[in-house]
């Protein structure tokens, strides 16, 4: 099998699914309205709410959902074979996380704006409120340590990626300066802060960093990760304008350079697919492919982390109601196009299937070092650059998302912790606020063993949460379909295959980690599964009401938006 | 072509600005209120030596004022001399 034609199939499939799927949900299930005032027209303030460009708009949406996680998922669970993966990223994309995101920019728009919190206290009752923060709070904690260790894995494994790696954030400082403190032409500035970024690639190419061991009394991992957790808790300090916002943009920008780059290579050298359709010789400690596929790849078929994105910040800018189509259907595919480039050179960068089975020799093994190290391959033979310095780009390109997740992460569970400090009358500073969010990041880490071996066992507990918040958002979105009586089946169906996988492969990891011993993890899993239920228990309660209550109004979003209270 | 070319300019500027554009609105509010802390310190009853010179700005405070001492957790004015409420 040839991977040229896998991509086609799979850019059909997700074009096919927004041509005509996302415009029957447009059409037939949500009801797009061009001539609904949307919040950003109703209370327009320049600040929040403010009418924008849907190119644009969807430029900032995708770039936000998008980073280092629909990378490292289906890199992970193509060791049980490319069909189940690609499938689940194809046919997710076009039915689970387009009808999810579009679902959730929907809810808001016609809820004045407001975030899936607070919806979830109209439509599912106020308890549903607090488990969202629970559930937020896990979520982020989970993927600020697996990202470290993601981190920390490909600088060891890609030296030449340390200077691009750290080299970026001196770029992200300059930009920030020239755009802030000297006013320059953003478009200059852009072409070259994206000029740098490549020049260092180049220049770690010729000048690879290996630590030495033991450096300051520790291995090279437990450095690595003690020196990003530093740098993403001083980056959370820092005023915002400083580095989070040029680094972000310029991150932003290099998604669709990388993209790019990875789509191109592809078309142009037309790999061989190594790894088998489906692997019968899964290495052993690989848990069943049913259900931790759909938990492995969260981001990239359906992924509860996009309802926040939509709902939080995007739904306030939608200039035309029916733009939501454009930005939440084609942001999620524009997520599965990153995902599916993923799992192709995962799975067609090996000259073999020995040496692809070489490395996927354990589950959490290869991974997003497969996506370097075969995608280096494939721009090697595709665009003729040098086989290190194609790994080079793809270990940036996946290091710089990872990291800005990583500083955004930490700047989020600071409000978190401060804002549980709150509810528990305790005036928490900055600094010590971050000081928390670092010490319970770290702890996840290094619970994990010193050098973080063992921290992708946190990715599918942190694809389960995520998967428990999309059930969440598309409870959120039924119910409101109940209540409009229209069609609810597109939002009920995956509902109900999320939701059960979710449950299940969070039973599943119960086993797991008793065997391993993990009690922390083991800890974790519990107070999801207490949620999976609270979240089913609250829905079915909230469906069976909306669907005995009579149906609400044409006009009800209109009024009845003066009753909830901010 | 030139007004394509400012449009994505524009395109551009907001794509850097706009997520972080509510930050920024929220840091501005804290020193605005920091700033108006100070001029209202002599009338809030903590002494002010530089209270002469800064009396001269009070009208500047008074459009905003309400918002401000909801803001504050307060639900009445509490100046006598500012009836917002």
């Amino acid at each position: 099998m040839n991977a040229l034609p896998l991509l086609l199939i799979g850019l059909a499939i997700f074009a096919g699914g927004y041509v005509l799927y996302s415009k029957f949900l447009g059409n037939r299930v949500y009801k797009l309205d061009a001539s609904f005032k949307t919040p950003a027209h109703e209370l327009q303030d320049g600040v929040d709410y403010v009418p924008t460009n849907k190119f644009v708009l969807w430029g900032h949406h995708f770039t936000s959902v998008a980073g280092a996680a629909p990378i490292v998922g289906p890199a992970v669970a193509v060791i049980w074979g490319w069909v189940p993966a690609f499938l689940w990223v194809t046919l997710g994309t076009v039915f689970f996380a387009g009808m999810h995101d579009l679902g959730a920019l929907w809810a808001s728009a016609r809820n004045k704006g407001r975030s899936m919190g607070t919806l979830s206290s109209r439509y599912i009752g106020a308890r549903g409120a607090n488990l969202f923060l629970v559930v937020i709070f896990l979520l982020l904690l989970m993927v600020i340590a697996a990202f470290a260790v993601v981190i920390k894995d490909l600088l060891i494994s890609t030296p030449s990626a340390v200077i691009p790696a750290w080299g970026a954030v001196a770029v992200a400082l300059l930009v920030g300066q020239a755009v802030y403190r000297y006013r320059m032409n953003l478009s200059l500035v852009t072409v070259v802060g994206v000029a740098a970024l490549y020049g260092l690639i180049l220049l770690g190419d010729a000048v690879p960093v290996e630590l030495p061991d033991p450096i300051l009394g520790m291995s090279p991992a437990t450095f690595w990760i003690v020196a990003l957790f530093v740098y993403a808790g001083i980056a959370s300090l820092l005023p915002v304008w400083v580095l989070l916002q040029p680094r972000d943009y310029i991150n932003g920008v290099q998604l669709f350079v990388g993209l790019g780059i990875l789509f191109v290579a592809v078309l142009l050298s037309a790999p061989t697919v190594v790894a088998p359709a489906f692997n019968d010789t899964v290495p052993a400690g690989t848990p069943d492919l049913l259900p931790l596929l759909f938990v492995t790849i969260a981001c990239g078929a359906i992924s509860g982390f996009h309802g926040m994105v939509s709902s939080g910040t995007t739904s306030k800018q939608l200039d035309k109601e029916t733009d939501a189509r454009f930005v939440g259907y084609f942001g999620a595919v524009g997520e599965g196009m990153l995902a599916l480039g993923a799992i192709i050179a995962a799975i067609a960068g090996y000259r073999t299937m020995a040496d692809w089975k070489a490395v996927y020799t354990a589950f959490g093994e290869g991974g997003v070092g497969a996506f370097v190290e075969g995608g280096g391959e494939i721009v090697n033979s595709g665009l003729g650059l040098s086989a290190s310095l194609s790994s080079t780009v793809l270990a940036t390109m996946a290091i710089l998302f990872a990291a800005t997740t990583m500083d955004t992460g930490m700047r989020l569970l600071r409000f978190v912790v401060q804002e549980a400090g709150e509810v528990a009358k305790l005036k928490i500073s900055n600094g010590v606020g971050t000081l928390i969010a670092l010490a319970a990041g770290m702890g996840l880490t290094f619970s994990q063993g010193a050098d973080g071996a063992g921290g992708l066992r946190i990715w599918p507990l942190f694809g389960t949460s995520n998967q428990l918040l999309a059930s969440l958002t598309l409870s959120i979105v039924a119910v409101m379909l109940i209540r409009k009586r229209r069609n609810p089946a597109p939002a009920l169906v995956p509902l109900a295959v999320v939701f059960v996988m979710a449950f299940w492969a969070a039973l599943a990891q119960l086993g797991d980690l008793y065997d391993a011993r993990d009690w922390l993890l083991l800890t974790i899993d519990v107070v999801i599964i207490v949620a999976a239920v609270w979240v089913a228990f609250e829905a079915v309660v909230a469906m069976r009401r909306a669907s005995q209550e009579p149906p609400e109004a044409a006009d009800a979003d209109v009024t009845e938006k003066a009753e909830v209270t901010g | 072509m030139t007004s394509r070319w400012a449009s994505f300019r524009a395109g551009l500027e907001e794509f850097y600005a706009g997520p972080y554009r509510r930050t920024f609105a929220r840091a501005r509010r804290e020193e605005d209120d920091l700033f108006r802390m100070v001029v209202l310190a002599e009338a809030l009853g903590v002494p002010d030596p530089a209270a002469y010179y800064t009396v001269e700005l009070m009208p500047a405070l008074y459009e905003d004022f309400h918002a401000w001492h909801r803001r504050m957790g307060m639900d009445r004015s509490p100046l006598e001399h500012v009836g917002c409420c």
